[in-house]
Protein backbone atom coordinates (compact mmCIF):
# COMPACT_ATOMS: atom_id res chain seq x y z
CA UNK A 1 0.00 0.00 0.00
CA UNK A 2 1.09 3.28 -0.88
CA UNK A 3 2.49 6.18 1.67
CA UNK A 4 -0.10 8.08 3.87
CA UNK A 5 -1.02 11.40 2.36
CA UNK A 6 -3.31 12.40 4.75
CA UNK A 7 -3.76 11.10 8.51
CA UNK A 8 -5.96 12.02 11.32
CA UNK A 9 -5.52 10.94 14.61
CA UNK A 10 -7.66 10.52 17.64
CA UNK A 11 -10.37 13.55 17.02
CA UNK A 12 -12.66 14.63 18.89
CA UNK A 13 -15.72 17.31 18.49
CA UNK A 14 -18.14 17.70 21.45
CA UNK A 15 -21.36 20.28 20.66
CA UNK A 16 -22.51 20.65 24.36
CA UNK A 17 -23.58 17.38 25.62
CA UNK A 18 -23.39 15.71 21.79
CA UNK A 19 -20.19 14.15 21.05
CA UNK A 20 -20.48 14.50 17.80
CA UNK A 21 -16.61 12.88 16.88
CA UNK A 22 -15.55 10.49 19.33
CA UNK A 23 -11.55 9.59 18.74
CA UNK A 24 -11.70 9.10 15.17
CA UNK A 25 -8.47 7.95 13.68
CA UNK A 26 -8.16 6.81 10.04
CA UNK A 27 -6.02 7.86 7.04
CA UNK A 28 -5.41 8.00 3.38
CA UNK A 29 -2.52 6.19 1.30
CA UNK A 30 -2.01 7.18 -1.81
CA UNK A 31 -3.41 5.11 -4.89
CA UNK A 32 -6.42 4.09 -3.09
CA UNK A 33 -10.22 4.92 -2.36
CA UNK A 34 -11.19 5.05 1.16
CA UNK A 35 -14.74 5.25 1.73
CA UNK A 36 -16.34 6.53 4.75
CA UNK A 37 -19.82 5.44 5.16
CA UNK A 38 -22.12 5.13 8.23
CA UNK A 39 -25.74 6.34 9.25
CA UNK A 40 -27.61 9.36 9.20
CA UNK A 41 -26.69 11.27 12.34
CA UNK A 42 -23.81 9.10 12.09
CA UNK A 43 -21.44 12.47 12.66
CA UNK A 44 -20.13 12.27 8.75
CA UNK A 45 -20.79 15.96 7.95
CA UNK A 46 -19.26 16.91 10.95
CA UNK A 47 -16.23 14.67 10.36
CA UNK A 48 -15.91 16.19 6.70
CA UNK A 49 -16.55 19.78 8.10
CA UNK A 50 -13.23 18.92 10.72
CA UNK A 51 -10.79 17.85 7.81
CA UNK A 52 -11.93 20.00 5.52
CA UNK A 53 -11.10 23.11 7.92
CA UNK A 54 -14.40 24.91 8.57
CA UNK A 55 -14.82 23.30 12.12
CA UNK A 56 -12.10 23.20 14.39
CA UNK A 57 -11.51 20.17 16.67
CA UNK A 58 -11.57 19.71 20.42
CA UNK A 59 -8.67 17.30 20.09
CA UNK A 60 -6.72 15.38 17.92
CA UNK A 61 -4.42 15.98 15.12
CA UNK A 62 -4.33 16.40 11.11
CA UNK A 63 -1.59 16.07 8.67
CA UNK A 64 -1.51 16.48 4.56
CA UNK A 65 1.56 14.81 3.34
CA UNK A 66 2.87 14.82 6.78
CA UNK A 67 2.20 18.71 7.48
CA UNK A 68 -0.01 19.56 10.50
CA UNK A 69 -2.80 21.44 9.34
CA UNK A 70 -4.93 21.05 12.44
CA UNK A 71 -4.31 24.65 12.81
CA UNK A 72 -5.50 26.13 9.09
CA UNK A 73 -8.51 27.27 7.66
CA UNK A 74 -10.36 26.09 4.61
CA UNK A 75 -8.50 28.22 2.16
CA UNK A 76 -5.04 27.13 3.78
CA UNK A 77 -5.67 23.59 3.22
CA UNK A 78 -6.95 24.22 -0.13
CA UNK A 79 -3.83 25.39 -1.25
CA UNK A 80 -1.66 22.67 0.55
CA UNK A 81 -3.75 20.52 -2.00
CA UNK A 82 -7.12 19.46 -0.37
CA UNK A 83 -9.68 19.71 -2.54
CA UNK A 84 -13.23 18.97 -1.83
CA UNK A 85 -16.84 18.63 -3.02
CA UNK A 86 -19.73 19.52 -1.40
CA UNK A 87 -22.64 17.08 -0.60
CA UNK A 88 -25.05 20.23 -1.41
CA UNK A 89 -23.26 21.64 -4.49
CA UNK A 90 -21.46 25.09 -3.71
CA UNK A 91 -21.27 26.97 -7.06
CA UNK A 92 -21.90 30.20 -8.20
CA UNK A 93 -25.25 30.14 -9.91
CA UNK A 94 -24.92 33.43 -12.54
CA UNK A 95 -21.48 32.20 -13.46
CA UNK A 96 -20.60 29.95 -16.08
CA UNK A 97 -19.24 26.09 -15.30
CA UNK A 98 -15.66 27.58 -17.22
CA UNK A 99 -15.61 30.99 -14.45
CA UNK A 100 -16.71 28.23 -11.39
CA UNK A 101 -13.73 26.10 -12.38
CA UNK A 102 -11.59 28.82 -12.96
CA UNK A 103 -10.78 30.18 -9.73
CA UNK A 104 -9.44 27.23 -8.61
CA UNK A 105 -7.03 27.61 -10.97
CA UNK A 106 -6.50 30.88 -10.11
CA UNK A 107 -4.90 30.20 -6.53
CA UNK A 108 -2.63 27.23 -8.15
CA UNK A 109 -1.43 30.03 -10.52
CA UNK A 110 -0.42 32.25 -7.63
CA UNK A 111 -2.09 35.11 -5.59
CA UNK A 112 -5.05 37.30 -6.66
CA UNK A 113 -4.29 40.32 -5.67
CA UNK A 114 -3.26 40.99 -9.36
CA UNK A 115 -5.67 43.73 -10.50
CA UNK A 116 -4.91 44.56 -14.23
CA UNK A 117 -4.56 41.67 -16.70
CA UNK A 118 -7.98 40.53 -17.35
CA UNK A 119 -8.74 36.53 -16.44
CA UNK A 120 -11.44 35.96 -19.55
CA UNK A 121 -8.20 34.96 -22.11
CA UNK A 122 -5.54 34.32 -19.19
CA UNK A 123 -4.31 30.62 -21.11
CA UNK A 124 -3.00 29.87 -17.43
CA UNK A 125 -6.84 29.87 -15.83
CA UNK A 126 -8.48 29.13 -18.98
CA UNK A 127 -6.62 25.87 -20.19
CA UNK A 128 -6.93 23.85 -17.04
CA UNK A 129 -10.27 25.11 -16.40
CA UNK A 130 -11.12 23.45 -19.93
CA UNK A 131 -9.15 20.38 -19.30
CA UNK A 132 -10.60 19.36 -15.78
CA UNK A 133 -14.35 20.29 -17.25
CA UNK A 134 -13.40 17.92 -20.28
CA UNK A 135 -11.99 15.01 -17.58
CA UNK A 136 -15.40 15.18 -16.29
CA UNK A 137 -17.21 14.92 -19.40
CA UNK A 138 -18.38 18.61 -19.05
CA UNK A 139 -16.24 20.27 -21.80
CA UNK A 140 -19.25 20.80 -24.09
CA UNK A 141 -21.12 23.19 -21.28
CA UNK A 142 -18.08 24.95 -19.97
CA UNK A 143 -20.19 28.62 -21.11
CA UNK A 144 -22.95 27.54 -19.58
CA UNK A 145 -24.40 29.41 -16.09
CA UNK A 146 -24.63 26.87 -13.31
CA UNK A 147 -28.01 28.36 -13.32
CA UNK A 148 -28.78 26.44 -16.37
CA UNK A 149 -27.23 22.96 -15.23
CA UNK A 150 -28.50 20.01 -14.28
CA UNK A 151 -28.45 18.92 -10.97
CA UNK A 152 -26.46 15.99 -12.30
CA UNK A 153 -24.06 18.31 -14.25
CA UNK A 154 -23.48 20.64 -11.04
CA UNK A 155 -22.25 17.75 -9.38
CA UNK A 156 -20.05 17.22 -12.15
CA UNK A 157 -18.61 21.15 -11.95
CA UNK A 158 -17.94 20.19 -8.34
CA UNK A 159 -16.02 17.88 -8.97
CA UNK A 160 -13.90 19.51 -11.62
CA UNK A 161 -13.45 22.52 -9.00
CA UNK A 162 -11.83 20.00 -6.92
CA UNK A 163 -9.76 18.61 -9.71
CA UNK A 164 -8.70 22.08 -11.13
CA UNK A 165 -6.76 22.55 -7.90
CA UNK A 166 -4.44 19.75 -8.62
CA UNK A 167 -4.84 18.48 -5.20
CA UNK A 168 -2.66 15.57 -3.29
CA UNK A 169 -5.90 14.60 -1.42
CA UNK A 170 -9.86 15.16 -2.93
CA UNK A 171 -12.70 14.76 -0.36
CA UNK A 172 -15.44 14.01 -2.00
CA UNK A 173 -18.60 14.44 -0.59
CA UNK A 174 -21.44 12.18 -1.93
CA UNK A 175 -20.43 13.01 -5.25
CA UNK A 176 -23.19 10.80 -6.88
CA UNK A 177 -26.29 12.08 -5.23
CA UNK A 178 -28.50 12.92 -7.92
CA UNK A 179 -26.84 11.70 -10.68
CA UNK A 180 -29.00 8.87 -11.79
CA UNK A 181 -27.83 5.53 -13.07
CA UNK A 182 -25.69 6.54 -16.50
CA UNK A 183 -23.96 9.37 -14.72
CA UNK A 184 -23.29 7.78 -11.81
CA UNK A 185 -21.44 4.62 -13.86
CA UNK A 186 -19.62 7.35 -15.49
CA UNK A 187 -18.46 8.95 -12.48
CA UNK A 188 -17.36 5.33 -11.31
CA UNK A 189 -15.48 5.28 -13.99
CA UNK A 190 -13.69 8.56 -13.26
CA UNK A 191 -12.77 7.62 -9.72
CA UNK A 192 -11.09 4.65 -10.56
CA UNK A 193 -8.83 6.00 -13.14
CA UNK A 194 -8.33 9.40 -11.35
CA UNK A 195 -7.30 7.47 -8.16
CA UNK A 196 -3.64 6.40 -9.20
CA UNK A 197 -3.36 10.26 -9.29
CA UNK A 198 -5.01 11.18 -6.14
CA UNK A 199 -6.13 9.13 -3.48
CA UNK A 200 -10.04 9.81 -2.26
CA UNK A 201 -11.83 10.08 1.04
CA UNK A 202 -14.62 9.24 -0.05
CA UNK A 203 -18.46 9.54 1.72
CA UNK A 204 -21.32 7.89 -0.22
CA UNK A 205 -24.77 6.40 0.15
CA UNK A 206 -24.51 4.75 -3.21
CA UNK A 207 -23.69 1.22 -1.94
CA UNK A 208 -22.99 -0.57 -4.87
CA UNK A 209 -20.66 2.28 -5.93
CA UNK A 210 -18.75 1.83 -2.77
CA UNK A 211 -18.27 -1.86 -2.61
CA UNK A 212 -17.01 -1.04 -6.33
CA UNK A 213 -14.63 2.01 -5.89
CA UNK A 214 -13.30 1.59 -2.19
CA UNK A 215 -10.36 -0.48 -1.49
CA UNK A 216 -10.73 0.27 1.90
CA UNK A 217 -14.04 0.98 4.35
CA UNK A 218 -14.46 3.09 7.48
CA UNK A 219 -17.88 2.51 9.40
CA UNK A 220 -18.92 5.81 11.53
CA UNK A 221 -21.38 5.42 13.91
CA UNK A 222 -22.48 7.50 16.67
CA UNK A 223 -19.17 9.67 15.78
CA UNK A 224 -16.67 6.69 16.47
CA UNK A 225 -15.36 4.06 13.89
CA UNK A 226 -17.24 1.16 14.38
CA UNK A 227 -15.28 -0.77 11.64
CA UNK A 228 -12.00 -0.45 9.48
CA UNK A 229 -11.38 -2.97 6.77
CA UNK A 230 -11.88 -4.08 3.18
CA UNK A 231 -15.00 -4.46 1.04
CA UNK A 232 -15.74 -8.15 2.14
CA UNK A 233 -14.41 -7.94 5.56
CA UNK A 234 -16.76 -5.00 6.23
CA UNK A 235 -19.85 -6.81 4.12
CA UNK A 236 -19.08 -9.86 6.47
CA UNK A 237 -19.02 -7.73 9.58
CA UNK A 238 -22.29 -8.74 11.64
CA UNK A 239 -21.82 -5.54 13.81
CA UNK A 240 -21.70 -3.43 10.39
CA UNK A 241 -24.48 -5.30 9.17
CA UNK A 242 -27.05 -4.50 12.54
CA UNK A 243 -25.79 -1.10 12.67
CA UNK A 244 -25.93 0.07 8.72
CA UNK A 245 -26.70 -2.67 6.25
CA UNK A 246 -30.01 -3.32 8.01
CA UNK A 247 -29.95 -6.83 7.10
CA UNK B 1 -11.76 27.13 -27.95
CA UNK B 2 -14.23 30.20 -28.66
CA UNK B 3 -12.26 33.57 -27.84
CA UNK B 4 -14.80 35.75 -25.21
CA UNK B 5 -15.87 38.97 -26.80
CA UNK B 6 -13.48 41.76 -26.50
CA UNK B 7 -14.67 45.15 -26.17
CA UNK B 8 -12.89 47.64 -27.82
CA UNK B 9 -13.54 50.69 -25.63
CA UNK B 10 -12.58 49.71 -21.98
CA UNK B 11 -14.85 51.74 -20.37
CA UNK B 12 -17.64 49.75 -21.71
CA UNK B 13 -18.99 47.47 -19.90
CA UNK B 14 -18.81 43.65 -20.49
CA UNK B 15 -22.07 41.59 -20.26
CA UNK B 16 -22.60 37.81 -20.89
CA UNK B 17 -26.32 39.13 -22.60
CA UNK B 18 -26.84 38.22 -26.16
CA UNK B 19 -25.84 40.23 -28.92
CA UNK B 20 -28.67 42.41 -29.27
CA UNK B 21 -28.99 43.83 -26.10
CA UNK B 22 -24.62 44.07 -25.58
CA UNK B 23 -25.13 46.58 -28.38
CA UNK B 24 -28.39 48.24 -26.67
CA UNK B 25 -26.60 48.64 -23.83
CA UNK B 26 -23.49 49.94 -25.60
CA UNK B 27 -25.46 52.53 -26.95
CA UNK B 28 -27.40 53.36 -23.93
CA UNK B 29 -23.67 53.88 -22.56
CA UNK B 30 -22.93 56.38 -24.83
CA UNK B 31 -25.46 57.65 -24.43
CA UNK B 32 -25.26 58.79 -21.12
CA UNK B 33 -21.96 59.89 -21.42
CA UNK B 34 -22.61 62.13 -24.60
CA UNK B 35 -25.55 63.68 -22.44
CA UNK B 36 -23.00 63.97 -19.51
CA UNK B 37 -20.21 65.56 -21.36
CA UNK B 38 -22.56 67.80 -23.99
CA UNK B 39 -25.33 68.87 -21.64
CA UNK B 40 -22.47 71.02 -19.84
CA UNK B 41 -20.83 71.99 -23.05
CA UNK B 42 -23.79 73.76 -24.20
CA UNK B 43 -24.84 75.06 -20.78
CA UNK B 44 -21.62 76.78 -21.33
CA UNK B 45 -22.36 78.21 -24.75
CA UNK B 46 -25.17 79.88 -23.55
CA UNK B 47 -23.54 81.28 -20.30
CA UNK B 48 -25.31 79.07 -18.07
CA UNK B 49 -22.43 78.26 -15.39
CA UNK B 50 -25.36 77.15 -12.99
CA UNK B 51 -25.91 74.60 -15.14
CA UNK B 52 -22.23 73.70 -15.69
CA UNK B 53 -22.04 73.26 -11.67
CA UNK B 54 -25.11 71.23 -11.79
CA UNK B 55 -23.44 68.51 -14.83
CA UNK B 56 -20.48 68.76 -12.31
CA UNK B 57 -22.42 68.20 -8.76
CA UNK B 58 -23.82 64.84 -10.86
CA UNK B 59 -20.39 64.20 -11.91
CA UNK B 60 -19.06 64.06 -8.45
CA UNK B 61 -21.73 61.89 -7.24
CA UNK B 62 -21.71 59.61 -9.59
CA UNK B 63 -17.97 59.02 -8.55
CA UNK B 64 -18.74 58.45 -4.71
CA UNK B 65 -21.36 56.37 -5.77
CA UNK B 66 -18.62 54.13 -8.72
CA UNK B 67 -16.76 54.14 -5.26
CA UNK B 68 -19.58 52.79 -3.00
CA UNK B 69 -20.60 50.65 -5.81
CA UNK B 70 -17.11 48.72 -5.98
CA UNK B 71 -18.28 47.48 -2.30
CA UNK B 72 -21.82 47.03 -2.19
CA UNK B 73 -22.41 45.90 -6.15
CA UNK B 74 -19.56 44.18 -7.20
CA UNK B 75 -18.49 43.39 -3.40
CA UNK B 76 -21.88 42.68 -1.60
CA UNK B 77 -20.76 44.55 1.10
CA UNK B 78 -23.85 46.99 2.09
CA UNK B 79 -21.36 50.09 3.61
CA UNK B 80 -24.17 52.32 5.34
CA UNK B 81 -21.14 54.47 5.53
CA UNK B 82 -19.46 55.45 2.65
CA UNK B 83 -19.91 59.61 4.17
CA UNK B 84 -17.22 59.11 6.15
CA UNK B 85 -14.63 58.63 3.18
CA UNK B 86 -16.46 61.24 1.01
CA UNK B 87 -16.26 63.73 4.49
CA UNK B 88 -12.80 63.04 4.41
CA UNK B 89 -11.91 63.56 1.08
CA UNK B 90 -13.78 66.86 1.82
CA UNK B 91 -12.18 67.90 4.84
CA UNK B 92 -8.37 66.99 3.14
CA UNK B 93 -9.38 69.64 0.76
CA UNK B 94 -10.80 71.56 3.46
CA UNK B 95 -8.36 71.57 5.69
CA UNK B 96 -5.33 71.74 3.10
CA UNK B 97 -6.56 74.79 1.49
CA UNK B 98 -7.43 76.51 5.35
CA UNK B 99 -3.68 76.43 5.92
CA UNK B 100 -2.23 77.04 2.73
CA UNK B 101 -4.87 80.39 3.00
CA UNK B 102 -3.22 81.35 5.75
CA UNK B 103 0.24 79.59 5.74
CA UNK B 104 0.30 78.01 8.85
CA UNK B 105 1.74 74.34 9.72
CA UNK B 106 0.01 71.29 10.30
CA UNK B 107 1.53 68.66 12.36
CA UNK B 108 4.81 70.50 10.40
CA UNK B 109 3.43 70.10 7.62
CA UNK B 110 2.37 73.38 5.11
CA UNK B 111 -0.90 73.36 3.56
CA UNK B 112 -1.56 72.98 -0.10
CA UNK B 113 -4.05 74.58 -2.49
CA UNK B 114 -3.08 72.41 -5.37
CA UNK B 115 -5.29 69.71 -6.23
CA UNK B 116 -2.90 67.12 -6.81
CA UNK B 117 -1.38 67.49 -3.41
CA UNK B 118 -4.82 67.61 -1.74
CA UNK B 119 -6.27 64.72 -4.29
CA UNK B 120 -3.08 62.29 -2.62
CA UNK B 121 -3.86 63.11 1.09
CA UNK B 122 -7.52 62.21 0.47
CA UNK B 123 -6.56 59.23 -0.97
CA UNK B 124 -4.12 58.57 1.20
CA UNK B 125 -6.86 59.55 4.39
CA UNK B 126 -9.49 57.54 2.92
CA UNK B 127 -7.33 54.74 2.27
CA UNK B 128 -6.20 54.27 5.68
CA UNK B 129 -9.62 55.08 7.94
CA UNK B 130 -11.28 52.20 5.26
CA UNK B 131 -8.38 49.80 6.64
CA UNK B 132 -9.28 50.25 9.90
CA UNK B 133 -13.02 50.25 9.50
CA UNK B 134 -13.28 47.56 7.27
CA UNK B 135 -10.74 45.41 9.51
CA UNK B 136 -13.03 45.51 11.83
CA UNK B 137 -16.44 45.55 9.90
CA UNK B 138 -15.41 42.94 7.53
CA UNK B 139 -15.33 40.30 11.02
CA UNK B 140 -19.55 40.82 10.68
CA UNK B 141 -21.69 40.23 8.47
CA UNK B 142 -25.13 41.02 6.94
CA UNK B 143 -27.20 43.83 9.47
CA UNK B 144 -24.18 43.92 11.41
CA UNK B 145 -21.86 45.13 8.85
CA UNK B 146 -24.26 48.04 7.85
CA UNK B 147 -24.98 49.14 11.49
CA UNK B 148 -20.99 49.08 12.26
CA UNK B 149 -20.32 51.17 9.12
CA UNK B 150 -22.46 53.27 10.10
CA UNK B 151 -21.57 53.92 13.44
CA UNK B 152 -18.21 54.32 12.72
CA UNK B 153 -19.23 57.03 10.20
CA UNK B 154 -21.41 58.80 12.54
CA UNK B 155 -18.25 58.56 15.41
CA UNK B 156 -16.59 60.49 12.21
CA UNK B 157 -19.48 62.78 12.23
CA UNK B 158 -19.52 63.72 15.44
CA UNK B 159 -15.61 63.98 15.83
CA UNK B 160 -15.75 66.40 13.06
CA UNK B 161 -19.00 68.04 14.39
CA UNK B 162 -17.52 69.16 17.86
CA UNK B 163 -13.80 69.94 17.04
CA UNK B 164 -13.37 73.56 16.57
CA UNK B 165 -10.55 74.20 14.81
CA UNK B 166 -12.14 73.41 11.23
CA UNK B 167 -15.66 75.42 12.12
CA UNK B 168 -17.07 72.24 14.10
CA UNK B 169 -20.69 72.57 13.21
CA UNK B 170 -20.44 75.44 10.89
CA UNK B 171 -18.04 73.77 8.33
CA UNK B 172 -15.07 75.18 7.03
CA UNK B 173 -15.28 77.66 4.08
CA UNK B 174 -12.44 76.98 0.99
CA UNK B 175 -12.17 80.87 0.10
CA UNK B 176 -10.74 80.06 -3.51
CA UNK B 177 -10.92 76.86 -5.21
CA UNK B 178 -8.27 74.65 -5.44
CA UNK B 179 -5.72 74.83 -8.45
CA UNK B 180 -4.26 72.72 -10.88
CA UNK B 181 -1.58 73.40 -12.81
CA UNK B 182 -1.74 75.16 -16.17
CA UNK B 183 -5.89 74.30 -15.83
CA UNK B 184 -7.74 77.45 -14.58
CA UNK B 185 -9.96 75.24 -12.21
CA UNK B 186 -12.03 78.66 -11.09
CA UNK B 187 -13.72 78.56 -14.46
CA UNK B 188 -16.94 76.41 -13.65
CA UNK B 189 -16.58 74.24 -17.33
CA UNK B 190 -12.78 73.02 -16.83
CA UNK B 191 -13.60 72.36 -13.20
CA UNK B 192 -16.44 70.34 -15.12
CA UNK B 193 -14.21 68.52 -17.47
CA UNK B 194 -11.22 67.58 -14.49
CA UNK B 195 -14.65 66.00 -12.72
CA UNK B 196 -15.62 64.05 -15.87
CA UNK B 197 -11.92 62.78 -16.28
CA UNK B 198 -11.93 61.58 -12.98
CA UNK B 199 -14.75 59.90 -13.56
CA UNK B 200 -14.22 58.30 -16.23
CA UNK B 201 -11.01 57.17 -15.03
CA UNK B 202 -12.55 55.64 -11.79
CA UNK B 203 -15.30 54.01 -14.06
CA UNK B 204 -12.50 52.28 -16.42
CA UNK B 205 -10.53 51.30 -13.45
CA UNK B 206 -13.45 49.94 -11.70
CA UNK B 207 -14.02 47.69 -15.22
CA UNK B 208 -10.61 46.37 -15.63
CA UNK B 209 -10.34 45.62 -12.03
CA UNK B 210 -13.51 43.88 -11.90
CA UNK B 211 -12.30 41.64 -14.82
CA UNK B 212 -8.95 40.97 -13.60
CA UNK B 213 -8.09 38.27 -11.28
CA UNK B 214 -8.94 40.52 -8.12
CA UNK B 215 -12.01 41.11 -9.59
CA UNK B 216 -12.81 37.33 -10.25
CA UNK B 217 -12.02 36.67 -6.85
CA UNK B 218 -14.16 39.45 -5.46
CA UNK B 219 -17.41 38.42 -7.48
CA UNK B 220 -17.14 34.88 -6.07
CA UNK B 221 -16.71 36.40 -2.71
CA UNK B 222 -20.01 38.35 -3.02
CA UNK B 223 -21.70 35.47 -4.67
CA UNK B 224 -20.52 31.92 -2.21
CA UNK B 225 -17.71 32.78 -0.17
CA UNK B 226 -17.23 28.80 0.38
CA UNK B 227 -16.58 28.03 -2.78
CA UNK B 228 -14.14 30.71 -2.84
CA UNK B 229 -12.28 29.53 0.13
CA UNK B 230 -12.65 26.24 -1.22
CA UNK B 231 -10.59 27.51 -4.12
CA UNK B 232 -7.64 28.21 -1.59
CA UNK B 233 -8.60 32.12 -1.69
CA UNK B 234 -9.51 33.80 1.80
CA UNK B 235 -12.33 36.11 1.40
CA UNK B 236 -11.14 38.76 3.97
CA UNK B 237 -8.04 40.26 2.25
CA UNK B 238 -9.85 40.23 -0.96
CA UNK B 239 -13.00 42.04 0.64
CA UNK B 240 -10.85 44.47 2.61
CA UNK B 241 -8.85 45.48 -0.77
CA UNK B 242 -11.75 46.04 -2.39
CA UNK B 243 -13.54 48.16 0.81
CA UNK B 244 -10.43 50.37 0.74
CA UNK B 245 -10.24 51.12 -3.02
CA UNK B 246 -13.59 51.96 -2.46
CA UNK B 247 -13.52 54.43 -0.19
CA UNK B 248 -10.62 55.72 -1.73
CA UNK B 249 -12.26 56.53 -5.14
CA UNK B 250 -15.45 58.35 -3.37
CA UNK B 251 -13.15 60.10 -1.12
CA UNK B 252 -11.18 62.00 -4.24
CA UNK B 253 -14.81 62.43 -5.41
CA UNK B 254 -15.06 63.99 -1.68
CA UNK B 255 -12.10 66.52 -2.24
CA UNK B 256 -13.85 67.59 -5.46
CA UNK B 257 -16.76 68.46 -4.21
CA UNK B 258 -14.99 70.23 -1.36
CA UNK B 259 -14.01 72.24 -4.00
CA UNK B 260 -17.20 72.93 -6.12
CA UNK B 261 -19.34 73.99 -3.14
CA UNK B 262 -15.95 76.01 -1.88
CA UNK B 263 -17.00 74.40 1.37
CA UNK B 264 -16.78 71.06 3.80
CA UNK B 265 -19.04 70.82 6.44
CA UNK B 266 -20.06 67.60 9.16
CA UNK B 267 -23.27 67.45 6.61
CA UNK B 268 -20.88 66.00 3.95
CA UNK B 269 -20.43 63.12 6.65
CA UNK B 270 -23.90 62.57 8.13
CA UNK B 271 -25.67 59.45 7.57
CA UNK B 272 -27.82 61.28 5.43
CA UNK B 273 -25.02 61.17 2.74
CA UNK B 274 -24.51 58.00 2.98
CA UNK B 275 -28.00 57.00 2.37
CA UNK B 276 -28.23 59.33 -0.79
CA UNK B 277 -25.13 57.31 -2.07
CA UNK B 278 -26.64 54.19 -1.22
CA UNK B 279 -29.88 55.64 -3.18
CA UNK B 280 -27.90 56.94 -6.15
CA UNK B 281 -26.17 53.25 -6.88
CA UNK B 282 -29.43 51.18 -5.83
CA UNK B 283 -31.53 53.66 -8.19
CA UNK B 284 -29.40 53.44 -11.06
CA UNK B 285 -28.23 49.88 -10.91
CA UNK B 286 -26.30 47.75 -8.21
CA UNK B 287 -23.03 46.18 -9.73
CA UNK B 288 -23.38 48.03 -12.97
CA UNK B 289 -20.45 49.94 -13.98
CA UNK B 290 -22.79 52.69 -15.66
CA UNK B 291 -25.32 52.72 -12.72
CA UNK B 292 -23.76 55.20 -10.17
CA UNK B 293 -23.89 57.58 -13.15
CA UNK B 294 -27.52 56.55 -14.24
CA UNK B 295 -28.95 56.98 -10.65
CA UNK B 296 -26.68 60.17 -9.97
CA UNK B 297 -28.61 61.97 -12.95
CA UNK B 298 -32.12 61.01 -12.01
CA UNK B 299 -31.33 61.88 -8.54
CA UNK B 300 -29.65 65.31 -9.14
CA UNK B 301 -32.26 66.44 -11.81
CA UNK B 302 -35.07 65.44 -9.52
CA UNK B 303 -33.88 66.75 -6.75
CA UNK B 304 -33.14 70.28 -8.64
CA UNK B 305 -36.52 70.16 -10.95
CA UNK B 306 -38.91 68.81 -8.34
CA UNK B 307 -37.06 70.29 -5.56
CA UNK B 308 -37.74 73.73 -7.27
CA UNK B 309 -41.33 73.00 -7.13
CA UNK B 310 -42.41 71.25 -3.64
CA UNK B 311 -39.85 70.71 -0.54
CA UNK B 312 -41.74 67.30 -0.39
CA UNK B 313 -39.58 65.75 -3.75
CA UNK B 314 -38.01 62.83 -1.91
CA UNK B 315 -41.49 61.87 -1.61
CA UNK B 316 -41.27 61.17 -5.31
CA UNK B 317 -38.20 59.70 -4.90
CA UNK B 318 -39.84 57.35 -2.55
CA UNK B 319 -41.72 56.39 -5.35
CA UNK B 320 -39.32 56.25 -8.02
CA UNK B 321 -36.94 53.71 -5.71
CA UNK B 322 -40.05 51.70 -4.69
CA UNK B 323 -40.59 51.10 -8.33
CA UNK B 324 -37.08 50.29 -9.04
CA UNK B 325 -36.83 47.49 -5.92
CA UNK B 326 -40.20 46.30 -7.07
CA UNK B 327 -40.17 46.31 -10.47
CA UNK B 328 -36.55 46.63 -12.07
CA UNK B 329 -33.91 44.95 -9.62
CA UNK B 330 -31.19 46.02 -11.53
CA UNK B 331 -31.98 49.98 -11.77
CA UNK B 332 -32.37 52.42 -14.50
CA UNK B 333 -29.12 51.07 -16.41
CA UNK B 334 -31.18 47.79 -16.73
CA UNK B 335 -34.44 49.25 -17.62
CA UNK B 336 -32.96 51.00 -20.05
CA UNK B 337 -29.75 48.66 -21.63
CA UNK B 338 -31.13 45.55 -19.93
CA UNK B 339 -28.59 42.75 -19.85
CA UNK B 340 -27.01 40.60 -16.18
CA UNK B 341 -25.16 42.98 -14.39
CA UNK B 342 -21.08 42.31 -14.28
CA UNK B 343 -20.00 38.98 -13.34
Amino acid sequence: MGEVVLSIEGLHKRFGALEATRDVSLDLRAGEIHALIGPNGAGKSTLIAQIAGSLRPDEGRIHLAERDITGLGVAARARLGLGRSFQVSSLAEPLSALRNVMIGAQARAGHSFRFWTPVARDARLVTPARKALERVHLGHRADTPVAALSHGERRQVEVACALVLEPRALLLDEPMAGLGPEGSARLTELLETLKREVPILLIEHDMDAVFRLADRLSVLVDGSVLAHGDSDAIRRDPRVREAYLGD
Amino acid sequence: MTEPPHDTFPVLERSGAPRPWRHRQGLVQLGLLALTLLAPLLAHLLGEAYYVNLATRIVLVAMAGVGLNLALGYGGMISFGHAAYFGVGGYAAGISAYHAFDGSLLMGLPGSDDMLVIWLVALLACGLLALVIGAVSLRTGGVYFIMITLAFAQMVYYFANSWPSYGGQDGLPIYLRNGLPMVDSQDPLSFFLICFALLLLAMAITSRLMASRFGAALTMARLNETRLATAGISPYPIRLTAFVISAMITGLAGALYADLNGFVSPAMLSWHMSGELMVIVILGGVGRLYGPLAGAIVYVLMETLLGGLTEYWQFFLGLVLLGVVLFARQGVIGWLAGGEPHG
